[in-house]
C-alpha cells in the first residue's frame, strides 16, 4: 500500500505523460528563449555575470510557465472535489509538490545543458558549486511556486497572477542562486559558497513549512 | 477629534523643526544639528524618509497579523483591518520609495541604484502590489480574505531573508554610521529627539488613518475591492 | 464488520455572498436509516449535501460521525464517505479501470484488480473498462461514479440527484445499490424525484427545515 502522496504524484505524472499539457509547452519555451538569447548575444562576449543572471531568468520564466498546471488543471476540470473526497489536504499538497520538483528538475537539466553547450562564453569552473546550486535552486523554486500555484488556481487571471505573486517571494532565492552561479563561474572553492547554500537550504525549509501550515486554508472550501 | 488635532500639530512642528533648525559644524545650542560629512543639509531627509519606511513595514506586519486573526476567527472585521492596513502600507511605501529616490538623485546622482535598502523597499512595493492584484481577482469575499491572508503570511516569512541576505550580496550606499542594522544610534541628541518625534508622529498618523478606514469600512459594510 | 453508526447534523447554516442559503438544519441518523433532502431547485440541497459529505465548510453548525460510540475526527471522515453527484468529475484522460485503481490506491482500500472488475461489472461497465472516460456517455459516467463511490465500501453514502442521466436499467441499479447500502449503513439523498424519495425513511425540507422533519413514511 503506497502513501497517498505517492499516489497523487504518480497520477499527475501519468496524466502529464498522457496529455503532455505542460511538458511540450515548457520544452518549446526553453528552446525559444535560448534561441532569442543566442541571437541577441551573437558573436559578442557577454560577461560571465550577465550570463549567470540570464540562465536564471530562463529558469524562472520556465517555472512560471509550467508549475501552475498541477493545481490549475484540477480546478479547470472540476476534479478538486474529487480529490477532497479521496485524501487529506496535505497528501494532495505533498504529492503535487513532488510532481513540481520532478518537472522542474527535468526542465532545468534541459535548460542548463543547452545553455552550457550553446553559449560558449559561459564556462563553469567549479562544478561542485554549480551542481549544488542547480539542485537547491530547483527545490527552492518548486516549493515556493507550488504554494503560490495553489493560491492562484482559486482566482481569476491565473496566468498573469502567478508571476506577479511569485516574483517577490522568489527574489531572495533568485539573488542567492545567481550569486552562487557567479562563484561557480569564477572558480571559487566550495567553502566560499557555504553561506549561499545555507540561505538556500533555510529558504526551502521555511517555504515547505509555511506551505504545510497554510495549505488547508487554501484547499478547503 | 483630539487625536486628529494633536497629530496635526505634532507633525507640523516636526516638519517646521526639521527644516529650520540650522546645520552647524559644532552644535552648541540645543536647537542646532551637527553637520554630517557628505550629507549636510540633505540629512534632513532622515526625519521623513526613515519614519515612512518604518511605518510601511509596521503596516505590513499589522496587516499580516490581522490576516492571521481572520484565519482563526473568520470575522470579516479582521479582514477589513487587514486590507485597510495594507492600503496605508502601500501609500507609505510609495512615499518612502519616492522620497528615497529623489533624495538619492540629489545625493548620489542617480534615482536608483539597487542597494540593499532600495531593493528591499522595492520588494515591499511588489508585495503590496501582488496582494492587491490577488484581492481584485477574487470575487467571493471569504475566499478573498482567506487567500490574501495566506499570501501575506508567505510574503511575511520571506522578509527575514531580505534583511539578512541583502547587505551581504550588495555593497550598500545607505548611510551606515548613523542608522544601521544593529540599531545602534550615534546621533546627536537634538537630531535624535526630532527623529524619534517624527517616528512617533508618523506612527500615530498611521494608526489614526487606520482607525478612520476601519470605521468607514464598517459603516459601509463594503470592503474596498482594490483596497487602496 | 459494521459497527453502530450515528451521523448527526447540528444547526447547519451556510451564508454565501451575503445570502443565507440554508439555516437551522439538524437531524440525526443511525445505521440502516436513510434521509431524503427535498427542496426546489436552487434551494440549497446540493450545498447541504456537500457540507454533510465534508467537501464544503458550513458557516455555522457542524456534523459529527460516531462509530461504536467513539467520534471519528473530522479529518478522517472522508474515509467513511461515498459521494455521487452530477457535478462530480472523474479523470477523463484515464480509463474507467484506471480511475478505480487510482481511487483504490489513494484510499488504501485493499481491493484487488478482480474485485474492482467485479465492481465495474456490477454497474454494467466491465466491457468498457479499458476505455477512456472521455468516451463515455453521461449515463455511463453516472454509473462509473457509483463504482467510484463504492470502492472502499463506505458506511455513509451521499447521493445528489441519484438517477439523473440514467435509463430504466440504470435507475433500477441505483435502487438496488441504495437498498444494499441501507443494510450496511446510512444513505442521504438530495432530490425532487418522488420515486427516489420513496427510498428514504424520512425527509428534511431544506427550505423549511423545522416543518417536515422526520416525516415517517
Amino acid at each position: 500500500m503506497s502513501s497517498p502522496v505517492i499516489v497523487v504524484f504518480l497520477k499527475d505524472i501519468r496524466s502529464e505523460l498522457r496529455t503532455r499539457y505542460a511538458l511540450n509547452a515548457l520544452i518549446m519555451f526553453v528552446i525559444t528563449t535560448l534561441s532569442i538569447i543566442l541571437f541577441s548575444i551573437g558573436n559578442e562576449n557577454a560577461s560571465q555575470e550577465v550570463l549567470s543572471g540570464v540562465l536564471w531568468i530562463i529558469i524562472f520564466f520556465s517555472s512560471m510557465s509550467g508549475l501552475s498546471r498541477t493545481f490549475v488543471s484540477e480546478e479547470e476540470r472540476g476534479t478538486v472535489m474529487t480529490l477532497q473526497l479521496l485524501a487529506r489536504p496535505l497528501h494532495i499538497y505533498f504529492g503535487k509538490l513532488l510532481f513540481n520538483i520532478v518537472l522542474m528538475f527535468l526542465i532545468n537539466i534541459l535548460s542548463v545543458s543547452l545553455y552550457l553547450v550553446l553559449i560558449s562564453s559561459f564556462i563553469v569552473r567549479s562544478y561542485d558549486i554549480f551542481a549544488l546550486t542547480i539542485l537547491l535552486g530547483t527545490l527552492g523554486l518548486a516549493s515556493a511556486a507550488t504554494i503560490i500555484a495553489a493560491i492562484i488556481a482559486k482566482a481569476n487571471n491565473k496566468g498573469t497572477l502567478f508571476p506577479v505573486l511569485s516574483f517577490p517571494i522568489l527574489l531572495p532565492l533568485m539573488l542567492t542562486v545567481i550569486n552562487a552561479t557567479r562563484l561557480a563561474v569564477d572558480g571559487a572553492p566550495l567553502v566560499d559558497a557555504v553561506s549561499e547554500f545555507q540561505v538556500l537550504v533555510s529558504y526551502i525549509i521555511v517555504m515547505v513549512t509555511v506551505s504545510y501550515i497554510v495549505f488547508d486554508y487554501i484547499w478547503k472550501e | 477629534m483630539a487625536a486628529k488635532v494633536t497629530i496635526a500639530i505634532w507633525l507640523t512642528i516636526i516638519i517646521v523643526v526639521a527644516f529650520i533648525f540650522p546645520v552647524v559644524p559644532s552644535p552648541e545650542k540645543w536647537y542646532e544639528f551637527p553637520v554630517i560629512p557628505g550629507l549636510e543639509d540633505r540629512a534632513r531627509i532622515l526625519f521623513f524618509h526613515v519614519p515612512m519606511s518604518w511605518t510601511t513595514v509596521v503596516a505590513f506586519l499589522i496587516s499580516m497579523i490581522f490576516g492571521i486573526r481572520f484565519l482563526k476567527t473568520k470575522s470579516m472585521d479582521d479582514d477589513l483591518k487587514s486590507v485597510s492596513s495594507a492600503g496605508l502600507g502601500l501609500l507609505f511605501c510609495i512615499l518612502a520609495t519616492v522620497t528615497g529616490s529623489v533624495w538619492a538623485k540629489f545625493n548620489w546622482g542617480s534615482f536608483w541604484n539597487w542597494d540593499p535598502r532600495e531593493t528591499s523597499i522595492f520588494v515591499l512595493l511588489l508585495i503590496y502590489g501582488a496582494y492587491f492584484a490577488l484581492r481584485s481577482s477574487l470575487d467571493d469575499e471569504v475566499k478573498r480574505a482567506t487567500l490574501s491572508s495566506v499570501y501575506s503570511i508567505i510574503a511575511g516569512v520571506t522578509v527575514p531573508f531580505f534583511i539578512f541576505i541583502m547587505p551581504r550580496i550588495m555593497a550598500s550606499l545607505h548611510p551606515e554610521p548613523i542608522v544601521n542594522a544593529e540599531g545602534k544610534v550615534h546621533m546627536n541628541t537634538t537630531m535624535l529627539v526630532v527623529f524619534l518625534s517624527s517616528l512617533a508622529g508618523f506612527t500615530a498618523l498611521y494608526f489614526w488613518m487606520l482607525s478612520l478606514r476601519v470605521r468607514a469600512g464598517r459603516l459601509f459594510d463594503v470592503q474596498p475591492r482594490q483596497g487602496v | 464488520m459494521t459497527k453502530a453508526l450515528t451521523f448527526t447534523a447540528s444547526d447547519i447554516g451556510k451564508v454565501f455572498a451575503g445570502r443565507t442559503i440554508i439555516s437551522g438544519i439538524s437531524f440525526s441518523l443511525q445505521s440502516r436509516q436513510s434521509l431524503g433532502l427535498t427542496g426546489r431547485n436552487g434551494s440549497g440541497k446540493s450545498t447541504l449535501l456537500k457540507i454533510l459529505a465534508g467537501v464544503l465548510s458550513p458557516t455555522s453548525g457542524g456534523v459529527t460521525l460516531e462509530e461504536g460510540g467513539g467520534e471519528i475526527p473530522q479529518e478522517e471522515r472522508y474515509r467513511h464517505i461515498g459521494f455521487v453527484a452530477p457535478y462530480l468529475q472523474l479523470y477523463d484522460e484515464f480509463t474507467a479501470m484506471e480511475n478505480l485503481e487510482f481511487t483504490e490506491r489513494i484510499r488504501g482500500a485493499g481491493k484487488s484488480r478482480a474485485e474492482l472488475e467485479q465492481l465495474l461489472a456490477r454497474v454494467n461497465l466491465l466491457p468498457r473498462k479499458a476505455d477512456l472516460v472521455r468516451t463515455y456517455s453521461s449515463g455511463m459516467k453516472q454509473r462509473l461514479k457509483y463504482a467510484f463511490a463504492l470502492v472502499h465500501e463506505p458506511p455513509l453514502l451521499f447521493l445528489d440527484e441519484p438517477t439523473s442521466n440514467l435509463d430504466r436499467d440504470g435507475i433500477a441499479l441505483v435502487r438496488e445499490i441504495v437498498r444494499e447500502q441501507k443494510n450496511r449503513g446510512i444513505v442521504v439523498i438530495a432530490t425532487n424525484d418522488q420515486e427516489d424519495l420513496q427510498l428514504c425513511d424520512s425527509l428534511v425540507s431544506v427550505e423549511r427545515p423545522a416543518a417536515g422533519s422526520s416525516e415517517e413514511r
